[in-house]
Parts: structure tokens; sequence; C-alpha cells
């Protein structure tokens, strides 16, 4: 469905990918592990062209996307959840997922996909009148799925959806993961929780300082002694 | 429904004013009140979104000149000329939005930027001496009769107060209608975030260029109303800063994000004026700018929501006392 080939990316003088390549298929949950810094963000915002690559190019369903500017990457059935939620804070939730289906196919279905997302997250519908800056973290990053899922995406990318919460909402967060797996949706996921991500996705990527170093099946990667030793302490 | 039958009941009070036998005096106040009205209309119309200009003054300048260069030099009728001088202002918005927009120039830089936009045409009226009459101003040709509807010139005072009670009323329904358009969730979302808004799909860009045009155009015809109801333009007293600051200060004292905020900002402002000038006449120059400062600072501490905002809060507050937001979790 995605791929990812030889993507090098920056900012200004700054490179933050060298040559990065992966690949997402229909239907699977794959996750890109890292630290800090390693250029996982960098990797989402490229695919979704909020920065263009310096060079290699990204293919969504066989077009390349190298044309496509921001605002139409949504069209092509991309979806970004942004890190930190990114919502709209002084808009009601639910001007907020229907921000999320701006774009004029998303529009025509907006009541149907609207009772989609109260349906997986009845908490929403509760709180459809409330300015989405004033709810708690899990909740916000509710409405961002949410807000994602409002466009009909075929792949949902999710950057950092533990970041900056409590524990106790993390675990519900990655519930959600499932949730959204469960419902057939394609997820691209970059978490640094590698421990909690490897328990949703199928296939993960280890990014280390803008280059790939290992890839392969979630259990795999859990077992492997390496990831163990430096992320997992193990 | 019952704030569209106080509306038509609004509207047709209004419609009445000129048959009370009002002096001229107060006509001239109320069609003064019209006018400036729909410009700060046309100003919030994009201002609410965080797109902060302070050189409308431009397109008023535009508006107002273009209008009366054309008539009184080839004698072209103001129903053509305020047209042209809308595509000139749309032209010149789009010239100067473009960039700014594509490359994110946004807040303090864009406000700076438009500051600037004003300054470029106020200077280029006072530097086309021999075709504008410079800092000495225009006077609009008038027609011999007084009255002709061709030359949108109308001696009697009432009639004009009907022009100008039209365009305002055209103002409120553009600013309904972008308020209930999709451009508005557009625009708010690129206000707070222009990557989000991007990514959920919005043309951030286009979006900005789409209002700053229509506030430019609108601006530009309140200008070309002006010069036709003064019969004289000044580029101080349309392109100055004074003015383009006057614009920013009235819309928020009124009230930035009600529809009939700007025209309370119009009545506030015109008040102000008039009785500054009755009490201290023109005795201490530069009082009313003083005053003016002094409110706007008080005005953002303590009513940023304006007069009308302020108003508004409090009637929903006493008919919901206790607002039912529940605390997050």
């Amino acid at each position: 469905m995605l791929e990812v080939k030889g993507v090098s990316a920056g900012y200004g003088s700054f490179r933050a990918l060298f040559d990065v390549s992966l690949e997402v298929r229909a239907g699977e949950a794959v996750g890109v592990i890292g630290p800090n810094g390693a250029g996982k963000t960098t990797l989402l915002r490229v695919i979704s062209k909020i920065i263009s690559p310096t060079a290699g190019t990204v293919v969504m369903e066989g077009q390349d996307l190298s044309r496509v500017p921001a605002h139409r990457v949504v069209e092509m059935g991309i979806a970004h959840v942004p890190e930190h939620r990114r919502l709209f804070p002084r808009l009601t939730v639910e001007e907020n997922l229907r921000m999320g289906a701006f774009h004029p196919e998303a529009r025509r279905r907006f009541a149907e996909r609207l009772d989609f997302v109260y349906e997986l997250f009845p908490r929403m519908k509760e709180r459809r009148l409330q300015m989405a800056g004033t709810m708690s973290g899990g909740e916000q990053q509710m409405c961002a799925i949410g807000r994602g899922l409002m466009s009909g995406p075929k792949l949902l990318l999710m950057d950092e959806p533990s970041a900056g919460l409590a524990p106790v909402i993390v675990q519900q967060v990655f519930e959600l993961v499932k949730r959204i797996r469960a419902e057939g949706y394609t997820v691209l996921i970059v978490e640094q929780n590698i421990h909690q991500v490897l328990q949703v996705v199928d296939r993960a990527y280890l990014l280390e300082v803008g280059t790939i170093k290992q890839s392969g099946a979630s259990a795999d990667l859990l077992a492997s002694p390496e990831i163990r030793r430096a992320y997992l302490g193990l | 429904m019952d704030t569209r039958i106080w509306g038509g009941i609004g509207i047709a009070a209004l419609a009445v004013v000129p048959l009370l036998g009002l002096g001229n005096y107060h006509l001239h106040l109320l069609i003064t009140v019209l006018i400036w009205g729909f410009v700060y209309t046309s100003w919030s119309i994009m201002g609410r979104f965080g797109m902060v200009s302070l050189g409308h003054g431009a397109f008023l300048g535009v508006g107002a000149y273009v209008a009366t260069m054309l008539w009184n030099t080839m004698g072209l009728t103001p129903w053509v000329s305020i047209p042209v001088a809308m595509l000139v202002s749309m032209a010149m918005a789009l010239l100067v939005g473009y960039p700014c927009f594509r490359f994110r120039i946004v807040g303090h830089y864009f406000a700076l930027v438009t500051l600037a936009l004003g300054e470029v045409v106020r200077l280029t009226i006072v530097g086309l001496r021999d075709q504008t009459g410079g800092s000495l101003g225009m006077t609009v040709t008038g027609v011999p009769e007084g009255t002709s509807f061709l030359a949108l010139q109308f001696g009697d005072r009432a009639t004009f107060f009907y022009v100008a009670l039209l365009v305002w009323l055209g103002g409120l329904v553009i600013w309904r209608l972008v308020d209930r358009s999709m451009l508005r969730y557009a625009l708010e979302a690129s206000s707070e975030d222009e990557d989000a808004a991007a990514s959920v799909g919005v043309n951030v860009t286009r979006a900005k260029l789409m209002i700053l045009m229509i506030s430019a155009a609108m601006t530009t015809l309140g200008g070309a109303l002006y010069a036709q109801y003064q019969m004289y333009i000044n580029p101080e007293t349309v392109s100055g800063i004074a003015i383009s600051l006057q614009i920013v200060f009235a819309v928020i004292a009124g009230g930035l994000f009600t529809q009939l905020g700007p025209t309370v900002g119009a009545v506030f402002t015109l008040l102000l004026a008039e009785t500054l000038r009755v009490t201290f006449g023109h005795d201490i120059h530069g009082l009313d700018g003083t005053i003016y400062g002094l409110l706007l600072v008080l005005f953002i501490i303590y009513m940023p929501k304006g007069i009308t905002g302020s108003i508004m809060a409090g009637l929903s507050k006493r008919r919901r006392p206790n607002p039912a937001a529940a605390p997050a979790e």
C-alpha cells in the first residue's frame, strides 16, 4: 500500500533521515520504533508531505507523492494523527471532527462517519460540544484519532500516540489502537514506547539516528537481544 | 428563528429613520456609522481569523481614488469604476497575500507587511500629485443637478442613507455567509495550527487568499462609497496609518467575533470622536489619538471580546447560570 524508497530529509542544513526505506502492506499494522531524535516524526512528516524529502520517493498505492501538495495527501487516503495531537483547541470536539472530514468526498459522508466515530468513542459523543483544548490528554488523543478517521483513510499514520500521557492513559491509548486495527484499518505507528507498541503491531522497523537499523516481526524484535538490552532494559 | 424576526424589525426600523424628520446632522452621523460599520465588518471578516491587517487603508484608498479618478477624468460611472477598483484591490491582495501565505508570514509579521502596504498606497497617492492632487486631496466632480443615479450622487441625504443601508446590510450578509461556510472552519483551523490544517486537507494558502480578497474587495467598496458621500478625499483620511489603526481599534472595541460587533465599534468610535470634538474642539492636538490608544489597551485587557462579545457572554450566563461543561477527568 505504502512504499517509502530511499528517503532522505532534513531541516535546513540538518539531515534527519538517511536513505530510509520501508513498506506497509494493506491490512497491516507497522511500527517505527526508536529513541528520541531518531527521525521518526520527520519520517511521518515526509509521508504526509508537511516537509519534502531531499531524495527518495514515497509511493501510495502506486502513485508517487512527490508532486502532491500537503493538503491533497489526505485525499489519497492517508490520515496523519500528529504528535501531541495538534487538535484545534478552541474548536469543539465536533468541529474538530468536522475538520477531519474537510475534503469534498469526505464532506458528503460526514454524518455517517461521525456516527461511526461516536460509536467507536462514545466519550467523544458526550463531549461533542466541549472545546477540544479543555479535555484531558487521553480524550484529546481519542479526538485526534477520530479526526483522522473522519477522512475515511486507507492508511492511518500515528505519531507517538502515547506522548505526554500518564501511564494508565497510555494503556488506554494502546487499547484504542487495537480497536482501530480490529476495524480493519492499515496503521503506521511511530513510538518510543517500544514495549507497548510491539504488542499491537505486526512488524516494526528500528530507526536510529536517521537510518533503519533493524526490522522484522514484532515477536522477533521483542526477542532480539540487542533491543532487549538497549530499549527494554532486560 | 427569533433572531430573524428581530433582524427584520431592526431593518424595518432603520428603513423608516429618514422619514422621522431628523436633522441633517443626525442623518449624517447615521450614514457615517453605516459606511464605517461596513468597512469595519469588511476588516473583521478576516481579522477574526487572526489575520490582523494594519493596512486596510490601502484598500480604502484604492476604492476612493480609482473610482474618483475614473469619474473625474473619463466620466466613467461609479457603477463601472467601483467594480474596477475592487478588481484592482483584489489583484493587490493577491500580489501581497500569496507570498505571505505561501511562506507562512503570520501574526506580527503579516501585520507589518500590511502596514507597509497601507503606506505604499498612501505614498503613491501623494506621489502622483498631478493626477491625485497629492496631500491636498481631491474633490469628486459633482453633477450639476446634485443628484444623479448614474453618478451615484445624491443631493438628498435620505437617499444616500438608503444606499449606505443596503451596502451595510450586504456586508452583514457576507459576514453570515462566511460564518456558515467551510471556509470559516478552514480558517479557524489554520489560525490555530497550519500544519494540522494542511494535514486534514485544508489548502491554507488558498483559504487565506480567499478571505483576504473578499475583505479587500469589500473595503474597496467602502472606500468608494465614502468618496461618493464626502465628495472629497485625501490620502490621510482614506489611507493614512491613523485610519488603518482606527479600523482595528473600532472592531476590537465593538467585538471581533460577532456580526454586529464592527457596527457597534463604528457607533462607539463616532460618538467618541464627536464628543471629543464638541467638548475640546480642535484645541488639544492629538488628544483623540491618545484616548484611542488608552482605550485600546483597556479593551484588550478587560474586554477582549469587545462590547458585543461581553454583552452576549453576560446574556448567555444569565440564561444558563451554571455552565454544565463537566470538567476534564
